[in-house]
């Protein structure tokens, strides 16, 4: 019992939600969209030292987005009530234009206020009022590059949401939450044994992943705010690969109790399994399409890794990828539109992306060993694990190509990405 | 249902074995030491103590024995035992029969390229073909478990076609070493 102990002492650490990781990501952007939409965003008045730590975290968002083209403002604070000088504006190149303004309220906490312009039409295009604590100034930022975001590229920005990933260090695995753009990892879990595929519960709020810490693979759904977790599949042999089903009641998942790695769906709670699919050979990596009628998944029963799709209601599976001999782990995008998947050409394992109406599959990566694509919540950017000089790196690319980004920790392998939902 | 704990019982022993602050090392030979004792240098009579039987228990420490062989190695992407692997599971299968008491572990591996979860049930076909292969030589299938490490316990680190070859593998460990 001593022993025993001992091991969960010493050999499993939950750390709490509230400490923050040394380990932080820093990310470095390889490649920017073609058209990008020139946009100042002006020092905010008030506090300098804090306004200028907000605007430089609303900049940075818009700039690792690929969609904007940063046009330097200069060094005067602007507050959002006074009528910008738009031919000034419009002659420096900026097509849009932020300005606002921070301030202290008699309780101790900040109101953050700020307008966006378009420089053609003159017009102030958007606004909001925020209140907020001063340790909240990143999350305050975040928000007001969703709104920017938003309004003048129509879809919804990420720039509030978080990723999971898995940080390896000298025997040493840990599973950490960490902001969409890197910063404030918090740990979830740290272990001696590895911890595999992350994936975030629809409404953000838990995660199941795979644990090796018992010696072998068991899925455990984690309850992020509490830090509470239970086991949900702790079948004879393995168990893993995860996937949530849309309405976050049931987890599609792969046991090998009854022999070889087979589908089997279970209720969150770990009740109740049943069996999805019956193959000869390896069915695994289940992903339910976003309406919940299909789960796609990895299969090698044509004899090489193939990505296939299963109705949920019943029915024969469906070949989905017929190019190559090596077609693995499906990740549909939050529209159900596109395929996201791991292709091998040549020894060389890349992201690839599928239109499911066409058919047609274009390469997105030039690197060699990408894993685990994810799908960013607004379909925009596909983030996956790949290597740089021997170590582990996440990186990011855009569905068509072209923005690119890498996020790394220095001295640690990175790996395992899981891009999680919009918060609610 | 003795049958189906017992599976959760060798895993909650090797959690046991596992327990402190490092990760379980591979069980190493200590150095040996020069014996400074007369009398040992002028004894010449036989060890009389070691058994004949090449399936004895003793084997098994036995370097010089085929059992002392416990790796299959596959192909790429491949969970087929090859031909050459016959004779040594042969061996393991007689050993096996010999010693009903004994249980096999069979650990598979992937190497390190591709999904880890595709590697995760890559590791259990191949450790389930060998698990075949010895239950159609005889072995009582309730002597064996198998079970799969993906590609998270490589035997070989390097980023190379040899290195990758090492780690497409089934390992054997019997009772006592798992």
């Amino acid at each position: 019992m001593k022993k025993l102990i001992s091991y969960l002492s010493a050999g499993i650490l939950f750390i709490s939600a509230a400490s923050a990781s040394l380990a932080q990501l820093s990310i470095e952007i390889t490649g920017a969209g073609a058209q990008r939409l020139p946009i100042a965003i002006a020092d905010f008045a008030g506090e300098r030292v804090v306004s200028q730590a907000l605007t430089s975290v609303i900049r940075s968002d818009l700039e690792r987005s690929g969609r904007f083209q940063l046009v330097d403002p200069g060094t005067a604070p602007m507050n959002e009530n006074i009528a910008p000088n738009f031919i000034d504006w419009k002659s420096r190149g900026a097509d849009a234009l932020a300005a606002g303004s921070l301030s202290a309220t008699p309780d101790g906490r900040y109101e953050t206020r700020f307008r966006l312009y378009d420089t053609q039409t003159q017009a102030a295009i958007a606004g909001q009022a925020l209140a907020h604590n001063s340790n909240q100034l990143r999350a305050t930022a975040h928000r007001i590059a969703d709104t920017i975001y938003e309004k003048l590229t129509g879809e919804r920005g990420i720039f509030s949401t978080r990723i999971a990933y898995v940080v390896k260090s000298a025997g040493r695995y840990e599973l950490q939450i960490a902001d969409a753009d890197g910063n404030g990892a918090q740990s979830a879990l740290a272990s001696r044994e590895p911890i595999i595929s992350p994936a975030w519960s629809p409404n953000g709020g838990k995660i199941a992943y795979v644990s090796f810490e018992a010696k072998k693979p068991i899925i455990y759904v984690h309850d992020l705010a509490s830090g509470r977790r239970h086991v949900a599949a702790n079948f004879k042999g393995s168990n893993s690969a995860p996937a949530w089903s849309p309405d976050g009641r049931k987890l599609a998942v792969v046991l090998t109790k009854d022999g070889a790695s087979q589908l089997y769906l279970v209720n969150a709670d770990g009740s109740g399994v049943t069996r999805l699919a019956t193959s000869a050979g390896i069915d695994t990596e289940p992903q339910f399409s976003p309406d919940g009628a299909f789960i796609y998944f990895t299969s090698d029963r044509g004899g090489s890794p193939q990505i296939y799709r299963l109705p949920v209601a019943g029915g024969s599976a469906q070949r989905i990828t017929f190019d190559g001999s090596y077609n693995v782990t499906p990740r549909l995008s939050p529209d159900g539109k596109n395929l996201a998947f791991v292709t091998r050409d040549g020894g060389r394992f890349r992201v690839a992306v599928m239109d499911l109406a066409s058919r047609q599959v274009q390469i997105l990566t030039d690197t060699a060993k990408d894993e685990s694509p994810s799908f960013a919540p607004n379909g925009r950017m596909i983030l996956f694990a790949t290597e740089v000089g021997g170590r582990g790196v996440l990186a990011a690319v855009s569905v068509d190509g072209r923005v690119k980004q890498r996020l790394s920790v220095q001295a640690a392998d990175v790996r395992e990405p899981a891009w999680g939902p919009f918060s609610k | 249902m003795k049958k189906t704990l017992l599976p959760i019982s060798l895993f909650t022993l090797a959690l046991l074995a596992g327990c402190g602050s490092q990760p379980p090392a591979p069980e190493q030979d200590g150095a040996g030491v020069e014996s400074r004792n007369p009398n040992a240098v002028s004894s010449t009579s036989p060890i009389g103590t070691s058994s004949t039987d090449p399936y004895a228990l003793a084997a098994l420490k036995d370097p010089k024995s085929p059992l002392s062989k416990r790796s299959i190695y596959f192909d790429l992407d491949s969970y087929v035992v090859k031909g050459e692997y016959q004779a040594l599971l042969d061996h393991h299968a007689r050993f096996l029969a010999k010693n009903t008491q004994m249980k096999m572990l069979i650990q598979g591996n992937a190497d390190e390229r591709g999904s880890r979860e595709y590697n995760l049930s890559l590791g259990q076909k191949r450790a389930e073909a060998v698990k075949k292969a010895l239950q159609l030589l005889g072995v009582n299938e309730a002597q064996l478990e198998s079970v799969s490490l993906g590609e998270e316990k490589p035997v070989c680190m390097e980023a190379s076609d040899s290195c990758w070859a090492q780690n497409r593998r089934g390992d054997m460990l019997y009772s006592g070493e798992f």
